[in-house]
C-alpha cells in the first residue's frame, strides 16, 4: 500500500530557462546540473581588453588550439555542481578521518619498520608538493578555460589536489609525532633530491604552458595517469611492512582517481573526437606530456622500488592504453 | 627527536604554504607572469596573515552540510507553491533584477578569484582567493537553483545569461565587472574582495536578502542565510588583503589609495540598481536606501576609513557626492526605467499613494519637491491614455553606461554633463567620478562596449527597437512593460483569486 499525499498542482509556464531548453531540444524539465551549467559562462560583448593578455578577451576560444563548435559538449558525466560535488567529497573524507583515528588509535604507523618509514618519507611525502603544482594547473584552467562545462570541474578538481596534498601532510604528521619535520625533510628531498627532479621539472614546465587544453591533456591525462598512479597505484611494494597502513590513509586517493578520470578522459575524448585537427592535436600532446612524465618518473621508480623503471613503465603502459580508449593515436 | 608538537597555525601552515617552493626549472617570473606589471611591491609575501585557517576536509564538511540544508528548503519551497505566498507579484521583478544583473557577476568573482588564485604569487593569499572562487561558483549555482522555480511561472527570468550579454543597462554591472576581470590580481583584489565585498557588500547582497525576507520569499532569504558565512570569509580576506598591501611597502599607498577611489565610484553607480530596487521596487520595503547609506556607508564604511587612516589612506574620493546623492539616485533610476519599460527586461509600475507617502517620510528633503511632481504627472497621463514612454535612445555615461539622467550636485533640476577629448573623440559623463576614471585609463575605457552606440553601429539586431528587442530574446508583451497588465499580474491575481475563493 502506498501513502499519497496530495499536493495542489500548478501548472508552470515553462519547465526551465530558455538556453537550457534550446539544448534539451524543448521546453523539458531540466536537471540542477544542467541548470547550472549550461550557458552560465558569458560569450559576447565584452568591454575590455585584459591589461595583463591585450591580445585576446578573458573569455576567449583561441585560448587553445583546439576547436570546438560547443564548448558545452565536453559535460561532466557525474554531473557536479557546487553542492553535489561537496556532498560526494565530505563523504569521501569521512573514509580518510576513520582511517586516521583508526592509525592513530592501532598505532598503525608507531609499528612499522624503519625502513617502511625512510620509504614513505622518501617516496610519498614529496608528492604534496605535486598535488599543490596539479591545483596551481587546474586553477589556471577554470580562469583560462572556456565554457562553464569545462572549467567548473576545474576549481573541484583543484580542491580536491589542495585536500590530497593535506591528506599527505597528514600522513607526514603522524609519521613525525605531529612536529612537521617529515614534512620539512620532504620538501628537500623533492627541491634537491635526484630522483625528484624529473617530476619537479615535468610541473614546473606545465606552469609555463599557455595553451589550456594542453595544460588539461599534460596534467589529466599523463601527470595523473604515469605519477600520482606510479606512486599510488603501481608502488605498493615500496612500502614495505606499510602497504596496508599506506593504502588506508590513501583510499581517498583511489577514490578520487576513479571520480576524476571519468570526467577529465571523457571530456579528453569529446574533444578529440570533434575533429580530425583536434585529433591530431590532442594526440600529439598527449604522447608528448606522457613521454615526458615517464621520463621523469623513471628515475623515481627506480629509486623508490629499486626497479629499474620497471614500474614507470607500467605506467606508462598504463596511460598509453587509456588514451587509446579515448580514441588518441599514440 | 626533541622537535616540538605544531601549534594551530603552524599545522595550517605547513598544510598550505609549506606546499609551495620556488620554481627553478622555469623561472618565478614566468609562473607568476602577472603579479608585477601593476607597480605593487611586495617585500615579504610570508608576513600574510592568514584570515581564516580552513583545509579543504573542514571546507567539504561545513558547506556540505549547508547545502543539504539549503536544497532541502529550496524543494520544500517547490513542492508548496511557495511562489504563491510572497507579498505580491510585483516582487518577482526584485528577482529579475537580481538574476540578470548580479548573478553573472558571482560567476564572473568565481573566474576572477581563480585567476587571483593562481598569479598571486604568495601561497596564503592564493589558497584563499582559491577557497572564494570555490565559493563564488557556489552563489551563482545556487542563486539559479533559487529562482528556477520563481522562472517556471514569472517571465523575465528565463533568458538571464543572453540578456546579460546584450541588454543596455545589464552593461551597466557587467562592464563593472569586466573592468575588474580585465585588470591585474592586485587590483583585482581591491576591486572585488576589498571595495566590492568589504566596503558595499551590506548595500548589495544585504538588501536583496533582507528584501526577500521582508516578502515572505523564503526560498532566496534561504540562500541568504547559507551563504553568510561564506561573504564573512570574503569580507575577512578582503580587508587582510587591502592591510597587505599597505603594509608592504610605502610605494603601494598612491597605487591602492587610487583603487579604492576609482572602485568606491564605479561600485557606487551600479549600487544606483538596488537603490532603485529598495525604495520603489519591494512591495514591504525593509528601509530606504538613503538609511541603508547611512548605516552601512557613512557609519559603518566611516570607521572602517578611520581605521585604515593609520595607513595614510583617506576615504574614497566623492564619498561626500555619493553621500548627497542617495537623497536622488533612486528616484531617477526608477524613473529611467520608468520611461524606458520597453526595453526593460523586469515591470514597472508608479508608486501608489501609500508608497509615495513612505518616500515622503523617508526623503524629507527631496521626494515631495522634485519626484512625486514628476511621479503624480505620469500617473495622470496614464490615466488620459498617455502613459509617458521615452522612444529616443539616452546617451550613456562613458564609464558607468547609466544613462545620462543624473542631476548636478548641489542642483538636481539640472542633468550633469561632463566631457573630455581622448586621440580625437570626445567621449561622455555622468560625474566627476566617471570622468575621473576615464581620464586616469583613457585607453581602457575607450573600448567600452556601449549599448546605445552599439545599436546605432548596427550590432544589436537592426535599427528598430523590435530589431533591438528581439536580439536581446526579450519576450514583448510579457518580459517587459508595465506591471499592470501584465501575465505577471494575471497570473498572481488568480493566485490570490484562488485563495479568497478557498478561504471561502
Amino acid at each position: 500500500m502506498t501513502v499519497q499525499i496530495k499536493t495542489l498542482d500548478m501548472e508552470p509556464k515553462r519547465q526551465t530557462f530558455g538556453h537550457v531548453a534550446r539544448r534539451l531540444g524543448g521546453d523539458k524539465p531540466a536537471t540542477r546540473y544542467q541548470e547550472a551549467t549550461l550557458d552560465v559562462q558569458a560569450t559576447a560583448n565584452f568591454h575590455y581588453k585584459p591589461q595583463w593578455e591585450p591580445e585576446y578577451w578573458v573569455y576567449d576560444t583561441r585560448k587553445t588550439a583546439v576547436v570546438m563548435a560547443d564548448w558545452y559538449k565536453p559535460l561532466d558525466p557525474r554531473q557536479y555542481y557546487y553542492a553535489t560535488y561537496n556532498i560526494a567529497r565530505a563523504n569521501m573524507n569521512q573514509a580518510v578521518e576513520r582511517a586516521f583515528a583508526f592509525a592513530e588509535e592501532r598505532g598503525l604507523i608507531e609499528k612499522i619498520s624503519a625502513e617502511a618509514r625512510k620509504q614513505i618519507e622518501f617516496g610519498l611525502l614529496p608528492l604534496r608538493h605535486l598535488h599543490w603544482g596539479a591545483n596551481m594547473n587546474m586553477t589556471e584552467i577554470t580562469q583560462r578555460g572556456y565554457g562553464t562545462a569545462v572549467t567548473a570541474p576545474c576549481i573541484f578538481s583543484a580542491g580536491d589536489h589542495l585536500g590530497m596534498a593535506q591528506v599527505v601532510s597528514r600522513i607526514g604528521l603522524l609519521l613525525d609525532g605531529q612536529t612537521g619535520v617529515s614534512l620539512d625533510m620532504a620538501k628537500e628531498v623533492w627541491m634537491d633530491d635526484p630522483a625528484w627532479q624529473g617530476v619537479r621539472k615535468l610541473i614546473e614546465d606545465t606552469f609555463v604552458e599557455r595553451d589550456f587544453f594542453q595544460l588539461f591533456v599534460a596534467q589529466t591525462l599523463a601527470i595523473n595517469g604515469v605519477v600520482f598512479d606510479l606512486i599510488y597505484k603501481f608502488a605498493d611494494a615500496g612500502w614495505k611492512d606499510a602497504q596496508i597502513a599506506v593504502a588506508m590513509l590513501t583510499e581517498f586517493m583511489s577514490d578520487w582517481r576513479a571520480d576524476e578520470s571519468k570526467w577529465s578522459d571523457s571530456v579528453i575524448k569529446t574533444v578529440a573526437a570533434e575533429s580530425a585537427e583536434n585529433k591530431a592535436l590532442v594526440s600529439q600532446w598527449a604522447s608528448d606530456w606522457i613521454a615526458r612524465a615517464v621520463e621523469a618518473a623513471r628515475p623515481l621508480s627506480a629509486a623508490l622500488l629499486g626497479d629499474n623503471g620497471a614500474q614507470a613503465e607500467a605506467a606508462r603502459e598504463a596511460t598509453i592504453k587509456r588514451a587509446r580508449a579515448l580514441g588518441l593515436t599514440l | 627527536m626533541t622537535a616540538k608538537k605544531l601549534g594551530l597555525k603552524q599545522r595550517y601552515a605547513h598544510m598550505t604554504r609549506g606546499l609551495d617552493w620556488e620554481t627553478s626549472y622555469q623561472p618565478m617570473d614566468k609562473v607568476f607572469p602577472y603579479d608585477t606589471f601593476e607597480g605593487i611591491k611586495i617585500k615579504d609575501w610570508s608576513a600574510w596573515e592568514d584570515p581564516f585557517r580552513l583545509t579543504m576536509d573542514a571546507y567539504w564538511k561545513f558547506q556540505a552540510e549547508k547545502e543539504r540544508k539549503l536544497y532541502a528548503v529550496i524543494d520544500a519551497f517547490a513542492q508548496n507553491n511557495g511562489q504563491t505566498g510572497v507579498t505580491d507579484g510585483r516582487y518577482a521583478n526584485v528577482l529579475k533584477l537580481f538574476l540578470t544583473g548580479i548573478s553573472p557577476e558571482e560567476y564572473q568573482a568565481h573566474r576572477g578569484f581563480a585567476y587571483a588564485g593562481r598569479h598571486l604569487r604568495g601561497v596564503g593569499p592564493r589558497v584563499a582567493a582559491q577557497m572564494q572562487s570555490l565559493d563564488e561558483l557556489r552563489h551563482i549555482q545556487t542563486q539559479i537553483h533559487t529562482i528556477s522555480h520563481y522562472n517556471k511561472y514569472f517571465d523575465g527570468l528565463a533568458e538571464f545569461p543572453h540578456m546579460h550579454d546584450r541588454v543596455w543597462y545589464l552593461s551597466v554591472p557587467k562592464s563593472f565587472f569586466d573592468d575588474a576581470r580585465s585588470a591585474g590580481p592586485f587590483e583585482f583584489m581591491i576591486a572585488i574582495g576589498f571595495a566590492f565585498e568589504y566596503v558595499l557588500t551590506n548595500l548589495l547582497f544585504v538588501p536583496f536578502m533582507s528584501g526577500a525576507a521582508y516578502n515572505g520569499d523564503m526560498s532566496t532569504v534561504t540562500f541568504g542565510f547559507s551563504a553568510q558565512s561564506d561573504e564573512s570569509r570574503h569580507m575577512t580576506l578582503g580587508i587582510e588583503v587591502i592591510k597587505f598591501l599597505l603594509e608592504q611597502h610605502p610605494d603601494n599607498l598612491p597605487i591602492v589609495q587610487k583603487w579604492v577611489d576609482k572602485w568606491f565610484w564605479r561600485g557606487h553607480r551600479v549600487l544606483g540598481l538596488v537603490a532603485m530596487m529598495m525604495d520603489y521596487m519591494l512591495p514591504k520595503p525593509v528601509m530606504s536606501w538613503k538609511e541603508a547609506w547611512e548605516i552601512y556607508f557613512t557609519e559603518a564604511g566611516g570607521a572602517l576609513f578611520q581605521d585604515l587612516a593609520r595607513y595614510g589612506l583617506r576615504p574614497p574620493k566623492y564619498a561626500d557626492i555619493a553621500t548627497a546623492e542617495a537623497e536622488h539616485i533612486s528616484h531617477q533610476n526608477w524613473a529611467i526605467f520608468y520611461q524606458y519599460t520597453h526595453a526593460a527586461a523586469f515591470h514597472t509600475w508608479l508608486p501608489d499613494a501609500k508608497h509615495m507617502d513612505w518616500l515622503s517620510e523617508k526623503y524629507p528633503n527631496t521626494f515631495d519637491k522634485y519626484y512625486r511632481p514628476r511621479f503624480e504627472m505620469w500617473g495622470q497621463m496614464a490615466k488620459e491614455g498617455k502613459r509617458f514612454y521615452n522612444m529616443a535612445l539616452p546617451q550613456l555615461c562613458q564609464t558607468c553606461q547609466i544613462p545620462m539622467g543624473y542631476t548636478e550636485p548641489g542642483d538636481p533640476t539640472t542633468i550633469c554633463f561632463r566631457k573630455t577629448q581622448f586621440r580625437g573623440e570626445t567621449y561622455h559623463f555622468c560625474s566627476d567620478g566617471c570622468k575621473d576614471i576615464f581620464e586616469a585609463e583613457p585607453e581602457k575605457f575607450a573600448q567600452a562596449w556601449l549599448p546605445v552606440h552599439q545599436i546605432f553601429q548596427g550590432n544589436c539586431g537592426g535599427a528598430t527597437i523590435p530589431d533591438v528587442l528581439n536580439y536581446y530574446r526579450m519576450n514583448v508583451g510579457a518580459d517587459n512593460m508595465d506591471y499592470v497588465g501584465s501575465p505577471d499580474e494575471k497570473l498572481w491575481n488568480e493566485w490570490q483569486a484562488d485563495k479568497i475563493r478557498t478561504a471561502v
